[in-house]
C-alpha cells in the first residue's frame, strides 16, 4: 500500500482514495501477480516434467547418473584428437568427441570468415562480374539445405579421388587417394626442444619487430617491410637451429601397407568434406554480413579518406573496415555459434563428431536421458564461451568509436 | 532434422512416457485404438521395407502383421512407425509404438538396462563383412589395418571392436548415420570392407553399383538373434507377441499352411478322435488357449490364415527364391537342425 501512494501513477493521479485501490485496479502490483502467476506456472511445469521423468525412469527400471561413462566403449573413432583404444572408457570417447567437434567448427568458422570478407567485398565491387559472381555464390549456397551441400562435398570429395593402388604422390612423401591425405609426420629427437624454442623466441621477435616498425612509422612516417623480415625470422630462426643441431626432427614418412598408408599423418576425405563444406556455406552468410556492415559506414568516409590521399585498398583496411566492424560482430558471433550447432551434421559424412559418438554411445547403453543432457550441455557451453569472448572483443571494437 | 528428432524423443521420454505410465494395459489400448502401432526398420529389404506396391514387407512386418491378426482378427490393422537405429528404443520406452519389430539385437544390456523385454528370435542372424573383389582377400582375418564402413548406433560396432581386440586387427572404422551413406561410400571404394549383419550383407549387395564385384567373407563374427521388443512390465502383453511368433512355429511343424488352415479345422473337428491335440488346442477347437493370452480361441488362426507359417514368411521375404537369397541355416525348424523352436502348445 505504501509503495502504491508513492507513484503517481496509481490512484495518486485521480486526486482520491490513495488506501483504497483494489489490488487488480493498480498496474503495478497486477504486473507483479501476473509475473509471478507465469514464473510458478513454468516450475510447476519443470518440476512435472522431471517428477515424471524420474518416475518412469524408475517404473521401468532405468537407472540414472553417470556411471556407465566409465564402461569400456569397445569401439574404435577414425579421427580422434587425443588417442583412444578399444579399452577407452566412454567418458573418454565424449571429451575426445568434444574436440573433434572443436576442432572441425575452429577450422570452418576460419574458412568462413576469410571468404565470407572476401565474398562480401566482391559484392560491393563495382565491376559488374565480380559482383555477380559474389551474388550468384550467395544466393545458391544460401538457398540449398546444410546436409544435401555437406552430402554434396562427401561425394565430391570421394569421387574426384583415386583408389589407394593409383594414388597420386608427391616427391614419394605425399600421397594422395579416396582415403586420405597422407603426408610426413615429424617426429621429435634430442633437442628437437630446442628448434621448438627458437621458432617461439622467433614469433616473439617478430611481434617486437612489428611494434617497432609500427611506432617508428608514427613518429617518423617511415614505412618498414614488416611482411618479409618477420617472414624471413619466423622461417629462418627454426630452420638455422635445425641445421645447427644436426638435424634432430626425423619424419615419419608414409609407407604404403596392404589397405593403407601407415604412419605419418592422415588427413580424412570425411574431416575435408566437413570443413569445407561448413565454412564455405557459412561464408556466404558471413558475406551479406560484411556487405552490410561495410553499407553501414557513410560513403563520406570513402570520399574523405581518398581526399587524403590514401590508396583504394588502404582506405578499405584503415577507414571502412574498422568502422564496419562494429555492425558486423554482433551478427557474426550468431554465425559462429552455427557453425558449431551445424557441426552435428558430420555424421551423415562419417566424421566422428560429438553427436554422432553420443548417439553410439546411447544406443548401447540405453541412457538416452543422460546423454541428451550431456550433448546440450555441451552446446550450451561452448556458445555460451564463443558469445562471452566475441561479446568482450564487440566491446574492444566499439570503444574505437568516434 | 536428426537434431529435431532427438530432442522429440528426449522430450518424448519427458512428457510422452506420463501417458505410457498412467495407461491402461498395451493389450486393452490396442484393442480400443483398433489398430497395433508397430515400430519398423526405415528399411532393410527382407526384413521391413515397402514393397514395389509400396505397402510394408518383410520378416519383422509379417510379426506386426501376426499380431494384430492375433489381438485384432485382422492383419491390416497395423500402424507401420519407422525409426532409426538410434530411435527405435527410445520409442517404444516412450509409449510411442506397441512393439518393436526391428532385427534388433537381443543382448544381456539391451534386456535389462532399458527397460524392455526381448520376448523371442524371429531371425537369428550373425555379423559379416563384404569386400571389394579386387582386394584379393578371401578371409576376415586378412584384413589387418582394413578401413571398414560401418552405420553407427548399432551392436556392429561393438561386435567390429571385439573381433579387432581378439585378433589384432586394428580396423579403421569410418561410421554414418544412415545406412545408405555407409554403403555408398564403401561402393566408392573409401573402405576397404563393408560390416554387417550377415542377412543384410546379401540385401545391400544387390543395391551395389556393380554386386559382382564384391564378395562376402565366410567368418562370422557375432551372435545376432534379432527379435521383437517390448515393454518391461506388461507382461501379458509380452506372452501374446511370443506367442504369435511360436504359432508360426508350431504351424510349419504341423504343417499347416495359409492355404490349407480352413482344411486343418475341418480334418481335426473336436470329436475326431484320430485328430492331432495340439493342432486342436491351437486353433481353438478343443480348450481355451487363447483365453490365457487375452484373447480370442481363435487367435492362432488368425495369424496363420493372414500371414502363414513361419516357413512360409521366410521363404516369402528372404528366401531363396527372392532377391536376398538367403538358406534357412539356423533358422530352421529344431526337427530339420535348425534353432527355431517352439515351446508346446498345451
Amino acid at each position: 500500500m505504501a509503495m502504491a501512494q508513492g507513484t503517481p501513477e496509481n490512484g495518486v493521479a485521480n486526486g482520491h482514495s490513495h488506501h483504497h485501490v483494489a489490488f487488480w485496479r493498480d498496474e503495478r502490483k497486477r504486473g507483479l501477480a501476473a509475473q509471478l502467476v507465469v514464473i510458478l506456472a513454468i516450475l510447476a511445469f519443470g518440476w512435472y516434467l522431471i517428477a515424471n521423468l524420474l518416475a518412469n525412469q524408475e517404473r521401468l527400471g532405468i537407472p540414472l547418473g553417470l556411471d556407465f561413462l566409465e564402461n569400456v566403449a569397445g569401439f574404435q573413432l577414425s579421427f580422434a584428437v587425443l588417442p583412444v583404444t578399444l579399452e577407452s572408457p566412454i567418458g573418454r570417447l565424449l571429451v575426445v568427441g568434444g574436440l573433434n567437434t572443436l576442432v572441425a567448427a575452429f577450422f570452418s568458422a576460419i574458412i568462413a570468415t576469410f571468404v565470407g570478407l572476401l565474398i562480401g567485398i566482391m559484392r560491393l565491387s563495382h565491376n559488374w562480374l565480380i559482383s555477380r559472381i559474389a551474388a550468384t555464390y550467395i544466393e545458391i549456397i544460401r538457398n540449398i539445405p546444410l546436409l544435401l551441400q555437406l552430402v554434396f562435398w562427401y561425394g565430391g570429395v570421394l569421387v574426384t579421388l583415386p583408389r589407394p593402388r593409383d594414388s597420386l604422390s608427391a616427391f614419394d612423401l605425399v600421397y594422395l587417394n579416396i582415403k586420405g591425405l597422407f603426408m610426413p609426420r615429424p617426429v621429435p629427437e634430442p633437442g628437437a626442444g630446442i628448434v621448438l624454442i627458437a621458432f617461439v623466441a622467433a614469433i616473439g621477435i617478430a611481434i617486437g619487430v612489428a611494434r617497432w616498425a609500427r611506432q617508428r612509422q608514427m613518429a617518423t612516417g617511415q614505412q618498414f617491410a614488416t611482411v618479409p623480415v618477420n617472414f624471413a625470422i619466423v622461417i629462418g630462426l627454426p630452420t638455422f637451429a635445425y641445421l645447427l643441431l644436426g638435424r634432430p626432427i626425423a619424419w615419419d614418412v608414409p609407407q604404403p601397407g596392404a589397405f593403407n598408408f601407415t604412419g605419418g599423418v592422415t588427413i580424412l576425405p570425411e574431416m575435408t568434406a566437413l570443413i569445407i563444406g561448413l565454412g564455405l556455406s557459412t561464408a556466404a552468410y558471413v558475406a551479406e554480413i560484411v556487405r552490410s556492415g561495410i553499407n553501414s559506414v557513410s560513403h563520406g568516409q570513402t570520399e574523405a579518406a581518398l581526399a587524403l590521399g590514401l590508396k583504394p585498398r588502404w582506405c578499405m583496411r584503415l577507414v571502412i573496415l574498422p568502422q564496419a566492424l562494429r555492425v558486423m560482430i554482433p551478427p557474426m558471433i550468431s554465425q559462429y555459434l552455427n557453425v558449431v550447432k551445424n557441426s552435428t551434421l558430420a555424421g551423415f559424412i562419417g566424421y566422428p563428431d560429438l553427436f554422432s559418438i553420443i548417439g553410439t554411445s546411447q544406443n548401447q547403453t540405453g541412457r538416452a536421458v543422460e546423454c541428451v543432457m550431456i550433448l546440450m550441455l555441451f552446446y550450451l557451453s561452448v556458445s555460451l564461451i564463443i558469445s562471452v569472448i566475441m561479446n568482450w572483443y564487440n566491446k574492444r571494437v566499439m570503444l574505437v568509436e568516434r | 532434422m536428426k537434431q529435431v528428432k532427438y530432442v522429440v524423443a528426449g522430450v518424448a521420454l519427458l512428457a510422452g512416457m506420463a501417458t505410457a505410465a498412467q495407461a491402461a494395459s498395451t493389450l486393452e489400448t490396442v484393442k480400443s485404438r483398433g489398430n497395433l502401432v508397430c515400430g519398423v526398420t526405415t528399411g532393410l529389404a527382407g526384413f521391413g521395407a515397402p514393397n514395389d506396391k509400396g505397402e510394408w514387407a518383410g520378416l519383422d512386418i509379417d510379426l506386426c502383421k501376426a499380431v494384430a491378426a492375433a489381438v485384432l482378427g485382422d492383419a491390416t490393422k497395423v500402424e507401420y512407425k519407422p525409426l532409426s537405429a538410434e530411435q527405435r528404443f527410445t520409442a517404444l520406452q516412450s509409449g510411442e509404438v506397441d512393439v518393436l519389430a526391428r532385427n534388433s539385437t537381443w543382448t544381456l544390456s539391451r534386456d535389462t538396462q532399458l527397460g524392455l523385454d526381448f520376448v523371442q528370435v524371429n531371425y537369428y542372424d550373425g555379423q559379416g563383412f563384404m569386400v571389394h573383389k579386387e582386394l584379393g582377400v578371401t578371409s576376415a582375418l586378412e584384413l589387418k589395418g582394413a578401413t571398414v564402413c560401418v552405420q553407427e548406433g548399432t551392436t556392429t560396432e561393438k561386435n567390429m571392436g571385439d573381433y579387432d581386440k581378439a585378433n589384432g586387427l586394428g580396423f579403421q572404422p569410418v561410421k554414418f548415420k544412415e545406412n545408405d551413406q555407409a554403403r555408398a561410400a564403401y561402393d566408392e571404394g573409401r573402405c576397404d570392407a563393408y560390416t554387417t549383419d550377415a542377412s543384410g550383407l546379401a540385401g545391400e549387395r544387390t543395391a551395389l553399383k556393380d554386386p559382382a564385384s564384391h564378395i562376402i567373407l565366410p567368418e562370422i563374427i557375432s551372435k545376432e538373434p534379432l527379435g521383437p521388443v517390448v515393454r518391461h512390465g506388461d507382461n501379458q502383453w509380452g506372452d501374446i507377441v511370443r506367442w504369435a511368433h511360436n504359432a508360426t512355429l508350431v504351424a510349419e511343424e504341423k504343417g499347416i499352411t495359409q492355404a490349407n488352415v480352413d482344411e486343418v479345422v475341418a480334418a481335426n473337428a473336436a470329436d475326431n478322435t484320430a485328430a492331432d491335440a495340439e493342432i486342436q488346442r491351437m486353433l481353438g477347437i478343443t480348450d481355451k488357449m487363447g483365453e490365457g493370452l487375452g484373447l480370442g480361441n481363435d487367435w492362432a488362426y488368425n495369424i496363420i490364415k493372414a500371414v502363414g507359417n513361419y516357413g512360409e514368411i521366410f521363404d516369402r521375404n528372404v528366401g531363396p527364391a527372392t532377391p536376398i537369397g538367403l538358406e534357412r541355416g539356423l533358422n530352421a525348424l529344431w526337427t530339420k537342425g535348425g534353432l527355431q523352436y517352439a515351446p508346446p502348445v498345451r
